[in-house]
């Protein structure tokens, strides 16, 4: 077993050798541009991306023709939200979401708040989960986009996608959900789940980084977007700039292996995350699991480890590549925004930590991550004195600390 | 971020984890810090009758840096006079274990509970707090025997 062990899947994933086979000839041997009308290295690069257009339409039940290139899924948010708010200023010029969104969508949509554009930010409970009637309830006649994403990030919730996409359908507003840590790792139908723009990016589901792709509904309704990049005319005017061949005939590769591979990773990694979890539970019975655990990704779990600050306990288990959310608020690092929304006290959301899994994950790094993690985290206690305190029967909440 | 070996060493094999006993007339106890701020320090110091530091203790919940300040810090205090513990600032502390900009307040954590630590040995026995330099932070250590109290 190497270390350090990777369990930041959620951060970026590695590329499934399958996916650097099939990118390769398109380096060297096919490198056309996919635009090049005239002749067969420009033929053969727009038959490899109409291929990789049909296998990511495949992974979210649309027509490959909704398909749009972009660089990630920073871009095809940005695109879906700002080209919608553009385009549709006519209609109306509210936005709805929440502040538990990736940054690529808080701050696209902070951006329109300050050029005039109202936002109803919903508000979410000690999940992480929207009230669908305070949705509903929010959608006016000026309303013109609801993005919300489809899995958070951060603690793996997964939202009810299929219903919010019925309440905006029915109250004829357009849905986007940032569906970025989503394929391969839940099931993903634009049409079952009435989406009509939906941002997704490669190097989250075993892909190149660089290249991703927005959905956008061709009917019913037919969604228009002003172009946030203006060229030579690519994707169909909406997104101008020579195509990423390379990058794309990867992502659709990608594509391709989530949908095959899905049915047995599914069951396979969710079974792992499990093993993690209880193996930590059992021996630290105080940690506490952030978000839905009856609604989340099964490759993610996201833990807090009271009477233990964050930063030193990463520290102290560096074999382990995981996220944290979190520092002590005198450092520069703020603790996690997505946390505090559920409303952690700092305390808890100091100490969180993301173990995100993936294809290669196995037992046996699972068992060592959980073994390091209780270790670490008996050891910083010993040296606390907050558990030293909870010990002798103090109420942590009610001691006259020095705020300094 | 990267730690400085000095760091790295306090954190792995911390010196002089522990507690005296908080009620005993020669142990003077420092407790600074929140944990709404992320870091909450712990200092003891037991002293003899010509007020040397026999020993001294610390517990933290903080950075790696915030607990290599206070391991280092018990290492200082062991052996000193209570009169040259008091002039320990959190600069030497910077020097010592490299800590860069953004982790400078986990020393002056340590340099507050110092100070808090001999306050509230002071306050036990009685010693006029003018025959040695004032505390530097005495504003925001005054509360140093809080960490026990409820409000
Ligand atoms: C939910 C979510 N949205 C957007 C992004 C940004 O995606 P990209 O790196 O493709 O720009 C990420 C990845 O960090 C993400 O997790
Ligand atoms: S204790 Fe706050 S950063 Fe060190």
């Amino acid at each position: 077993m190497k270390t350090p062990i990777y369990l930041d899947y959620s951060a970026t994933t590695p590329c499934d050798p399958r996916v650097v086979e099939r990118m390769l000839p398109f380096f060297t041997d096919t490198f056309g541009n996919a635009a090049s009308r005239s002749h067969a290295f420009g033929w053969t690069a727009e038959a490899a991306v109409d291929e990789a257009r049909k296998q990511v339409a495949q992974l979210i039940g649309a027509h490959p023709k909704e398909i749009l290139w972009t660089s990630g899924s920073t871009e095809a948010n940005n695109l879906a939200i700002k080209g919608a708010a553009e385009m549709y200023a006519k209609k109306g010029n509210h936005i709805i979401t929440t502040a538990t969104e990736h940054k690529a969508v808080v701050d696209t949509v902070k951006h329109l708040e300050t050029q005039g554009h109202r936002v109803t930010w919903l508000p979410v409970d000690g999940k992480g989960h929207i009230d669908l009637q305070e949705l509903e309830a929010a959608i006016t006649d000026e309303t013109i986009l609801v993005t919300l994403m489809t899995a958070n990030n951060e603690t793996g919730l997964v939202h009810p996608i299929a219903k919010i996409g019925e309440i905006c359908k029915r109250k004829g507003t357009l849905f986007h959900t940032d569906a970025t840590q989503a394929p391969g790792r839940i099931e993903l139908d634009v049409e079952a789940q009435n989406v009509d723009l939906m941002s997704i990016s490669a190097h989250k589901m075993y892909g190149p980084k660089g290249i991703g792709a927005l959905y956008v509904r061709r009917r019913n309704p037919r969604v228009r977007l002003t172009a946030q990049i203006d060229g030579g005319g690519h994707e169909r005017g909406m997104r101008s700039g020579t195509l990423n061949v390379t990058g794309i005939v990867g992502m659709g590769q990608a594509a391709r292996l989530a949908r095959e591979e899905m049915a047995t990773e599914i069951p396979k990694l969710a079974a792992l995350r499990d093993r993690l979890e209880q193996r930590v539970l059992a021996a630290l019975p105080d940690a506490v699991i952030n978000g839905d655990p009856a609604s989340r990704l099964p490759t993610l779990t996201n833990i807090s480890f009271p009477y233990v600050e964050g930063e030193s306990l990463i520290m102290g288990v560096k074999e382990l590549a995981v996220s944290s959310g979190s520092a002590c608020t005198s450092a520069s690092l703020e603790p996690s925004y997505v946390l505090k929304a559920l409303g952690l006290n700092d305390e808890l959301a100091h100490s969180s930590i993301r173990f995100s899994l993936g294809r290669f994950s196995t037992e046996e790094e699972v068992d060592f991550a959980a073994d390091r993690i209780v270790a670490e985290v008996t050891r910083l206690r010993e040296m606390s004195p907050l558990w030293e305190m909870v010990q002798e029967g103090v109420d942590l909440s009610k001691v006259k600390w020095t705020v300094h | 971020m990267a730690y400085s070996d000095k760091v790295l060493d306090h954190y792995q094999n911390p010196r002089n984890v522990g507690s005296l006993d908080k009620d005993d007339p020669n142990v003077g106890t420092g407790v600074v810090g929140a944990p709404e701020c992320g870091d909450v320090m712990k200092l003891q110091i037991q002293v003899d009758n010509d007020g040397k530091i026999s020993d001294a203790k610390f517990k933290t919940y903080g950075c790696g840096s915030a607990i290599a300040s206070s391991s280092l810090a018990t290492e200082w205090l062991k052996g000193a006079t209570v009169d040259s513990a008091a002039e320990i600032k959190n600069t030497q502390i910077v020097e010592e274990l490299s800590l860069p900009p953004v982790k400078i307040h986990c020393s002056v954590l340590a340099e507050d509970a110092i100070k808090a630590a001999i306050d509230d040995w002071r306050a036990k026995n009685g010693t006029a707090k003018d025959d040695a330099a004032p505390p530097a932070n005495e504003s925001k250590t005054g509360e140093s025997k809080t960490g026990q109290t409820t409000s």
